[in-house]
Parts: C-alpha cells; structure tokens; sequence
C-alpha cells in the first residue's frame, strides 16, 4: 500500500475532522481525493504540518488530525517533545511513513534504514504512540479519534506517489475557508 | 517601569494569550512573566520556524499569538516567514531580542546584527527598534497594527532597551 492508497481508505474518517496535511503530494493526493473546507493543505513550510495542528488543538476544543511524514518529521524533530510535554487530548498525529521523500523523488529517509520515529517519540515522552502496517490505517485512527487521547500513529507503507494535479487555490483562501470551518 | 511586566500587560490588553518562547539572556525575565500569567499559554519551542507554526496553528484556532525569540531566529526563520506567516496572511508580533548590538559583549552576535534589518527589510517586514525604555509605549499600537493587516511585525529590542546585557 502506497500513502495515496492510505488516504484514499480513511477520507470518510477525516471527512468531518479538521486535517492539517503536510506539504507536497500529500496535500495534493488529500485534495485530489476529497477536498474538504476542514482541510487546510500546507503549499510550503516542510516540517511544520505537526506545529501548526499542536497549536491549532491547544487553541480550539476540536479533533485535530496531521497528516504528515517521516521526512517531515525528520526536518522538525523538535516537534515531538514540544508534542509530548504539552498534551492536547484533541490532537493526532498520523506519520505516514513510507521511509522516503516522497515529494522529491523517492530518495530514502533515514526512518526506512535504522531510525524508528514511533521509539523517538516515545523517547520524547509521548504516551500513546502506535506503529502499524498501512492496512491497519483506519482502525488505529478511528480508534484514536474514540479514545480521545493525544495520539501518535506511525503508519509503515509503501514508497510511491499518485500523480495528482498542483492545488491551485490561493492560499488565503484555504486559510480562510478552514478558519470558518474551525469556527462552525 | 518595570519593562517586562509592561510587556506582559501589553500583550494581555490586547488579548494575546498564546506565546512561544526560544530563551535569550535579554527575554529571560519577560519570559518568566509571560509564564506566570493566567492569561497567556506558554508552550517553549525547541526552534523558531517550529514556534511560528505552533503560533499559525493557535491563530487559525482562534487565539492570538505572539513569538518571542533572538534576531539569529532569523536566520532560521526566512522560508516559514515567506511560505507560512506571509503567504497565508497571518499577524504574528515578533518581539526580538536584538543581539549584536550597542553593549553586546559577545563578538559572534554582531554577525547575524549586521543582517537582521537588512533581511526583515527584503521580507518586507514591517520593524520598529526600542533602543530606551521609553520606546515600549509604541508597543501596544505595533501590536493593534499588527493584528489589523494580517502580517508578521518585529520589533527589535537591544540590550540599551533592557539596560545592559547581563552584570553591565
């Protein structure tokens, strides 16, 4: 299973979560699949997908769901401590960890060689933290969603990439738009 | 006048209740205020641009945010500034310790001082530089014209404003 193929099985769980996704084809693959005002798609930024939804569920009382990858992980590794030592019960954080960048060519990342992200975070003092294969995607995340605890899933898939067209909305449009969602 | 409480009441009045931190000598003791304020969250950041999308995030969450951090955060900061905070037209007040400046004792912070308006020039960021203590009544009109356009706003603070760097 490659992450399109992960998307495409739980949009019907993110479809009424707010979802921030990570820069790239992800956010071009969640676009492509099911474009939804609770999405807001990252255009630029890497690394930031797991920040901006820490602050978007510390700030509001709804589920927060981030989509994001091992790369981009990898780029703001500070993030999981911050993650850890300020929980937000709201917040999930799904890394779809296909061990490569995806975005840029499929060269691997070190989280498919000797690195496990789903140990980092538990080392960062994260509490609920579960790795599992890409098929068990949707289980683990609905069952994140029902226990209402800060969670962290790392998903191990396939490397590969959807061809899926450029978003093209503005920016200030999907800001706007996804900060009335967050507000309805 | 205490600076540092004034900061803090400025932020508050005009209801800026989530800050990110990244330490300086200079900010230490407005961060301890900022910490011990019921009014304010305070969540620390281990790196600038990971502060600005921790503040993008409460933003679009409904509360108004604020970063605090040294000038060499700009440095780090120049892509999250343009592709994050400018792109998505986001207010965020930036206050910053200006390092590098008249009284800095540390010859490698001039480095990054000779660059830093120079850099928030070219990003086209609005900056105001205190320099005496006095200049922290602006403060509370920066931060309305911050969160009336919508964009990332610094303002510089040296070690003249805040009486020295450390035991001078």
């Amino acid at each position: 299973m490659i992450r399109s193929e992960i998307l495409k099985e739980i949009a019907p769980i993110l479809r009424d979560q707010l979802v921030v996704c990570n820069i790239g084809i992800p956010s071009q693959e969640l676009h492509a699949i099911d474009d939804q005002p609770t999405n807001f798609y990252m255009l630029g930024t890497m690394g930031l997908a797991s920040s901006i939804g820490l602050g978007l569920a510390l700030a509001q009382p709804k589920p927060v769901i981030v989509i994001d990858g091992d790369g981009s992980i990898l780029t703001n590794l500070g993030t999981l401590p911050t993650i850890a030592n300020n929980v937000a019960d709201n917040y999930i954080l799904l890394i779809i960890d296909n061990g490569s960048y995806g975005s840029t060519g499929d060269q691997p990342t070190y989280a498919g060689q000797k690195t496990s992200l789903a140990k980092m975070a538990e080392a960062a003092g994260c509490e609920r933290v579960i790795e599992c294969q890409a098929e068990e995607t949707g289980r683990v995340l609905q069952e994140a969603l029902d226990a209402r605890q800060m969670t962290i899933i790392v998903s191990k898939c396939e490397s590969g990439n959807a061809k899926m067209p450029p978003i093209t909305m503005d920016p200030v449009v999907i800001r706007d738009r996804f900060m009335k969602a967050v507000q309805a | 006048m205490n600076i540092d409480k004034k900061i803090t009441e400025d932020l508050v009045a005009n209801d800026i209740s989530f800050v990110t931190t990244v330490p300086c000598k200079q900010l230490a003791g407005v961060i301890a205020e900022i910490d011990a304020h019921d009014a304010i969250f305070h969540i620390p950041s281990n790196k600038e641009d990971e502060g600005m999308g921790l503040c993008a995030g409460a933003w679009m969450g409904g509360k108004r945010p604020a970063i605090i951090m040294q000038n060499t955060a700009i440095g780090v900061t120049i892509n999250t500034l343009a592709t994050l905070i400018q792109y998505y037209r986001m207010p965020l007040p930036m206050l910053i310790s200006y390092r590098g400046e008249l009284r800095e004792p540390i010859a490698c912070q001039v480095e990054m001082a000779v660059h830093t308006k120079a850099l928030l020039a070219q990003m086209h960021i609005p900056t105001y530089h205190f320099h005496h203590q006095e200049d922290v009544a602006e403060l509370d009109a920066i931060l309305k014209y911050t969160f009336m356009c919508n964009k990332p706003v610094a303002i510089l603070t040296d070690a003249n404003f805040w009486g020295g760097y450390g035991d001078q």
